[in-house]
């Protein structure tokens, strides 16, 4: 099942809607990492609110499309893990090292524009 | 309740055996944080059925201890087989450029874990989880 990316001003937005395949989540990956330098956008939020688990190869796969983000100079921020899947995910030994998060879209948001509007200060 | 079998060949029924085990854990009576752990150690079982046998299959089967219910899971596969079992449970060892996490983060979430692999023949991982 294919994600809906929604591009918003110069932010694209992945909202997952159910559970996912490994096949699609690596897919969503390619397609932000892709779309990141087709719309010139400056950051990228995933939306996991409606994953009941997030395991090993998943964890692995969201930090790989942050630091692939990065390398296509935008910043990415992983919203709305649950609270018993940040349990989980500690108990596991999960960390998503060197990947922001927030608590749930609008947190995200906050935190991009704040990224955009330092950097345009200090590139003025 | 009857055992629920899950045969495992694609990445379409990891997410099956996933929501399996939520429907039986929750019929159990786990609680919510409890099917979250559950959901996730079959995930991680059932990837390296898929990873490294290429088919095999999740158990899901309901267990009592003087009154207690548990969920006993069984992921068994007749794949390669692990050869050092001691270092595939030590985290960070990865024969696939994983995490390494899967085994050894498995072990961590539930109650009791029994690891039984055969080089050429197969592994079986048998896990239980009890209600708090
Ligand atoms: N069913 C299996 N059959 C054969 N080898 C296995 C099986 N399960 C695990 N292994 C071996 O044990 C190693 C450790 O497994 P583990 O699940 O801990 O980590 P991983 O699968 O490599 O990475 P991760 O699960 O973190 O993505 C694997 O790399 C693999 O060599
Ligand atoms: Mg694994």
């Amino acid at each position: 099942m294919a994600v809906p990316i929604l591009k918003q001003g110069p932010f694209l937005i992945a909202s997952i809607q159910s559970a996912l395949t490994d096949t699609d989540l690596v897919q969503l990956r390619d397609a932000l990492v892709g779309q990141v330098g087709s719309y010139r956008s400056r950051g990228v939020i995933v939306d996991v609110t409606a994953l009941d688990v997030l395991d090993s190869f998943a964890s692995r796969t969201l930090r790989d499309l942050a630091h692939m983000v990065r390398l296509r100079g935008a910043e990415t921020v992983i919203v709305g893990i649950q609270p018993e899947v940040a349990f989980t995910m500690v108990r596991l030994g999960l960390t998503l090292e060197g990947v922001a998060t927030a608590l749930d879209l609008e947190e995200g948001l906050f935190y991009l524009n704040e990224k955009l509007r330092s950097t345009q200060q200090t590139t003025q | 309740m009857d055992d629920v079998r899950v045969p495992i060949s694609s990445d379409l029924d990891l997410v099956r055996a996933r929501e399996q085990g939520r429907v039986l854990a929750g019929q159990l009576g786990f609680q919510h944080s409890d099917l979250t752990l559950i959901a996730t150690a079959i995930s991680e079982l059932a990837r390296n059925i898929l990873r490294y046998a290429r088919r095999g299959e999740i158990v899901l089967q309901q267990a009592q201890d003087s009154g207690v219910p548990g969920i006993v899971i069984i992921a068994q596969d007749e794949g390669p087989g692990i050869p050092d079992v001691n270092r595939a449970m030590e985290p960070g060892y990865s024969t696939a450029g994983g995490l390494g996490l899967g085994l050894p983060g498995v072990r961590r979430i539930m109650d009791e874990f029994e690891i039984v692999s055969e080089v050429g023949h197969g592994t079986v991982v048998t896990v239980t989880k009890w209600k708090r």
